[in-house]
């Protein structure tokens, strides 16, 4: 019974999510570029990768802006939680040997202990947001069912991982989840605010490119 | 949590018979209109994206103001108005619309200060005028800014001064200087001049002594200016801020028109910074505009160069220390921070910078057509600004006791919350200054 | 342009004036202008305090006031000004005043040997032609047209007060188009800009009929259709229908007495053009943002500019020429949808010569001028030039300039143009 629904959820289910998750993706983008085409031709005029890349650039940097020095606590769980948040999935030994499987890549993988641990710090952040929806008035006033929707999609593979990982609770029951929740993850990126993985690039650019470009000014 | 209720409705008669003729349906209509037509991409990335972290929070004078009231962040602002615009697909009642107008004309600047705290690049002043646009198109917009609008339709300029009243304050304020400077001129339609010197209209209305200084000055450095007779002489847009996108386009056109019907090489323009914003940003958009069909000289870049050139020399500078108010529309809007600087410290002996200051500083919360929604939202500007007042509180203690503040609309602002919080400070153009203390080698001898 | 067949065409160069030789009553001169036919140079001359004079060809003009402003020749030669004596103001023709006198005086337009000026008086505002003044004035007036026959006038009027920010009555509509001081039944928000038919008997103007409404309006009745914008119409000289760029959906087209004429594709769209017969509708517009060029029947060139400007379509309505603006803040003059070489500060309004076949076009480079015909330079540049004009035969070109203090005016054949410009 839990082989064949593994099975499942790895293999047909995980196609699904990945092909969610891609074709998703590309239609995000393309309807938003031709949408942009169409009605927003003097903001595509601004953009320059000049500009773009500047800003991209400097809001990389923890603390590298006003926005980022302002609030220290969340400049640092942002950025602790973005970069666990990408390496985990791609680098974890497990998954290392899925990508391997699936799509005959072979990359290095993370130390079980090192990946435990920026799991961990995941969650933490996780509640850290979570946290920050409750009790501090100007996020709370802004947070709908749609937020705690999304950072629950956000940490659920992670927790449930950790979860499998430790074989806390029923290790068959989570690895499930976890791979659902996982997947679910993937597939949701194009029409969440998780979009933001995908277009926000262009906006910073954007809006760099209008200030750098046109207002000469950093945006920064 | 429990959420903040809007609590703080202001009567204004614009925004009440606006609401007052709404139905439903036009409502839904019209919300659609605007957003299928009007918007695109941009707002859609903005509303599918923002993560709603509440970092732009701290960005805002009007949050900060009123102690971290959430439903002044710029994206309590969002949440209150646009949001639910687009997910509601316009079914919102006149009440709403109400609160949204009032929240997007008179409790937002549209000074774009919160671009420096969002991640994600999130306009939200963009945001915010577009939600005034839709406000216009449904036709709740607060009674005075509407009023600008219409005198800008019907007379080209946004203080209904009539044509011939127009020329008399100009041949009025030459005459005037010639007492001061025997040869002095404001040569009118001059064609093929290097300068058109463009204001907005309460210098003509309320405050012609800037035509005089300014004629002075241009005349000192020995420019070789012009001033036009007919329409298009004033560079105001306080249509870009009500919403009206088509009048805006209008004013643009007539004022770069008669730039080039005067065939001038550029236009310099007093200091105003939403005219400056309508030049660069929003008006020449409208009409296709991808740059400056004709050069535009913000004055203190003109002020700037007449100080570097020698073109103009000062005679004394200001005792004792100054401090410099950055205009957004100049500065976070076209970056003249480092070319003021310049002028400030040819000027005065000492300047102390306000905290935060340059592309960082706080708007005077008259700006974005905000003080031109008139006396019944007097007091949403100057509460809302006590990051302002503490600001020059702080400066003040410093020993400052003026502060230079070259945009008309910062003046405004500026001038009542130092009123009403008893500051002290007095507030001056650049061009008063220079006007005042300036080399003056074709006047007469006193 | 049969004012222009009676000048002397002989080729040549006759120094017209030494402007270095001025009166010794004379504390300034101002801005310099040229009649049409280049026999005279005039300014405004201020004599004393508070008194000014004109100066024609070195002669001071006898009669004095306490301001002088706005002077222009007239097409056939009359030097017009604005002038003030004990705070009432007049136009002075060749130094003399009119009789009457008025509250306020500007924006004096000619048109076929008339000439008209916006007037305030008693603080009522309409028009004033050959000095007679409308009989009807009206609370404010403004966006003025002389029809080319001289014979009309219109503007735009306010038919009544208004308190201070009384939203509502003008949104009711308090103007109206006022044509020769008979004010139009119709209200509105708005109306701008009054056109005249060749021959006068017809007027067109922009109206904004609510915040949103926009169309045009002639001979007081509306087109039948609204729009989101529009902008100035024109007459067809051929059979008087009404064209006018009109806005929708975000596009601008071109209409026809309220129909569409040319489908709405144009980022902008303004100052269309008719040729002579009414078969060719030239304009500037601009194909996509932060592209301006020149199109005819809605085809655009591909040459592409910052902006365009100056329009000029040849009688025949075959060529066009125009001014575009460069990346790098200069000008080129664009001819058939090509550029001459040569990139000046500023670029006046190119000439076409009476058969089309030439081009002559006054331009700037630093602080010299000179004029160029079908891009190329004549021999010399000048201080200052003055607009170029084509001889009847279109075989040569009147030069009316400024070099080193003197004025000359010189007829140079078409085929002394001849340097790179």
């Amino acid at each position: 019974m839990f082989n064949e629904i593994y099975e499942l959820v790895t293999g047909p289910l995980a196609w699904i999510g990945w092909g969610i998750f891609l074709l998703g993706s590309v239609y995000k983008l393309a309807s938003l570029w031709s949408l942009a085409k169409k009605k927003d031709t003097s903001s595509i005029y601004y953009t320059k990768a000049k500009f773009g890349l500047r800003s991209i650039a400097q809001w990389s940097l923890p603390f590298g802006t006003l926005g980022w020095r302002e609030t220290p606590s969340v400049t640092v769980v942002t950025f602790v939680f973005h970069i666990c948040l990408i390496l985990v999935p791609i680098f974890l030994s497990a998954h290392v040997i899925l990508w391997e499987e699936w799509f005959g890549v072979s990359i290095p993988a993370l130390p079980n202990h090192v990946a435990d641990v920026m799991t961990l710090l995941v969650i933490a952040g996780g509640t850290f947001f979570a946290w920050r929806r409750f009790s501090v008035p100007e996020v709370a006033f802004v947070t709908s069912g749609h937020d705690w929707f999304v950072l629950g999609v956000v940490v659920a593979p992670f927790l449930t991982g950790f979860l499998a990982y430790h074989q806390i609770f029923n290790y068959e029951v989570m690895i499930v989840l976890h791979v659902i929740t996982g997947i679910a993850w993937l597939a949701l990126i194009p029409f969440t605010r998780l979009s933001h993985m995908l277009v926000s690039w262009y906006s910073r650019a954007y809006i760099g490119s209008e200030f750098q470009g046109v207002r000469h000014c950093k945006d920064w | 949590m429990k959420k903040p209720v809007f609590d703080r409705k202001i009567e204004d008669i614009g925004l009440e018979t606006g609401t007052s003729r709404l139905t439903p349906e036009k409502i839904q209509e019209t919300i659609q209109n605007v957003l299928a037509s009007e918007t695109g991409a941009k707002l859609k990335v903005y509303h599918d994206t923002c993560v709603r972290c509440g970092l732009c929070s701290k960005a805002c004078h009007y949050y900060v103001s009123h102690d971290g009231d959430p439903t002044y962040s710029p994206v309590g602002k969002v949440v209150q108005t646009m949001a639910v615009m687009i997910d509601k697909k316009g079914k919102v009642d006149a009440d709403f619309i109400y609160r949204a107008a009032q929240i997007a004309y008179t409790e937002c600047n549209l000074c774009r200060r919160c671009i420096h705290y969002c991640p994600l690049g999130i306009d939200t002043g963009y945001i915010m005028s577009m939600v005034r646009r839709i406000c216009h198109k449904l036709g709740v917009t607060p009674q005075y800014i509407q009023d600008t609008a219409h005198s800008h339709s019907a007379t080209m300029n946004q203080m209904w001064v009539k044509d011939d009243e127009w020329i008399d304050s100009l041949l009025w304020q030459e005459e005037e200087a010639r007492d001061e400077f025997p040869d002095m001129r404001i040569p009118l339609d001059k064609e093929g001049a290097d300068i058109m010197y463009s204001v907005i209209a309460p210098e003509p209305k309320f405050r012609t002594h800037l035509i005089y200084q300014a004629g002075a000055i241009m005349h000192e450095a020995g420019a070789d200016w012009t001033m036009p007779t007919l329409h298009g002489w004033d560079n105001s847009d306080m249509a870009m801020f009500s919403g009206d996108f088509e009048i805006m386009g209008r004013l643009k056109r007539d004022h770069f028109e008669r730039a080039q019907k005067l065939k001038v090489n550029r236009i310099v323009m007093g200091e105003c910074g939403h005219a400056f914003r309508s030049v660069y940003d929003q008006g020449n958009r409208w009409l296709g505009w991808a740059d400056y069909p004709v050069e535009v000289v913000h004055s203190v870049e003109y002020f700037a160069d007449l100080l570097r050139t020698g073109k103009i020399k000062m005679a004394q500078k200001v005792k004792g220390p100054i401090t410099i108010q950055d205009p957004c529309n100049i500065i976070r809007g076209r970056g003249l921070m480092e070319d003021l600087r310049y002028v400030a410290h040819a000027i005065a002996d000492e300047v102390i910078e306000m905290t935060p200051s340059l592309e960082h500083n706080y708007c005077c919360a008259a700006g974005g057509g905000v003080i031109n929604c008139g006396p019944p939202f007097k007091n949403v500007r100057v509460n809302g600004n006590k990051a302002k007042a503490d600001q020059l509180r702080r400066v003040k203690e410093q020993g400052v006791d003026l502060c230079l503040c070259p945009c008309h609309n910062c003046h405004g602002g500026l001038e009542d919350i130092i009123h009403s919080n008893e500051l002290g400070i007095d507030l001056k153009f650049i061009g008063d200054i220079i006007y005042a203390n300036m080399v003056k080698t074709k006047a007469v001898e006193e | 342009m049969s004012e222009k067949t009676g000048w002397n065409w002989e080729s040549g160069e006759k120094t017209v004036q030494d402007l270095s030789k001025t009166s010794e009553e004379v504390r300034w001169l101002e801005e310099w202008h040229a009649s049409p036919d280049g026999e005279k140079i005039a300014c405004v001359a201020c004599t004393d305090d508070a008194e000014f004079s004109f100066v024609v060809n070195g002669e001071v003009m006898e009669n004095r006031f306490e301001k002088a402003i706005c002077p222009k020749f007239t097409p056939d030669g009359r030097l017009a000004a604005l002038v003030s004596l004990d705070m009432e103001w007049t136009v002075a023709e060749d130094g003399n005043a009119w009789e009457e006198t008025y509250g306020f005086l500007w924006d004096m337009q000619f048109g076929n040997g008339s000439l008209s000026v916006g007037v305030q008086q008693d603080m009522q505002y309409g028009m004033v032609v050959n000095g007679t003044i409308w009989d009807e004035l009206f609370e404010n007036a403004n966006s003025f047209a002389l029809s080319p026959c001289g014979k009309h006038s219109a503007a735009a009027v306010q038919v009544q007060a208004l308190a201070q920010a009384d939203i509502f009555t003008f949104q009711d509509g308090v103007f109206s188009l006022a044509v020769d001081g008979k004010v139009w039944d119709m209200r509105a928000m708005n109306f701008w800009t009054p056109v005249f038919s060749n021959e006068g008997g017809h007027v067109a103007c922009q109206a904004r009929k609510s915040l949103y409404d926009y169309t045009i309006a002639v001979d007081g009745k509306f087109w039948s259709k609204d729009f989101a914008c529009v902008w100035e119409p024109s007459f067809n000289p051929a059979d008087g229908s009404v064209v006018a760029p009109v806005r929708m959906n975000g596009k601008w087209g071109m209409a026809k007495d309220g129909e569409i004429l040319w489908q709405p594709q144009f980022t902008q769209l303004w100052q269309q053009q008719y040729s002579q017969d009414g078969k060719t509708l030239w304009a500037i517009c601009s194909p996509k943002y932060g592209k301006f060029t020149v199109c005819r029947d809605a085809k655009p060139w591909d040459c592409g500019y910052l902006s365009v400007t100056d329009l000029s379509v040849s009688p025949d309505g075959n060529r066009a020429a125009a001014v575009g603006r460069t990346p790098d803040k200069g000008y080129n003059v664009i001819v058939d949808g090509t550029a001459w070489n040569g990139r000046y500060d500023m670029i006046w309004k190119p000439i076409f010569s009476d058969n089309g076949s030439n081009v002559a076009v006054k331009v700037k480079k630093g602080e010299r001028y000179n004029v160029l015909v079908d891009g190329k330079a004549c021999k010399e540049d000048f201080d200052m030039v003055f607009d170029p004009v084509f001889s009847p035969d279109g075989t040569s070109v009147l030069i009316k300039g400024i070099q080193g203090g003197v004025y000359k005016r010189i007829v140079a054949p078409v085929a002394d143009f001849r340097k790179e410009a």
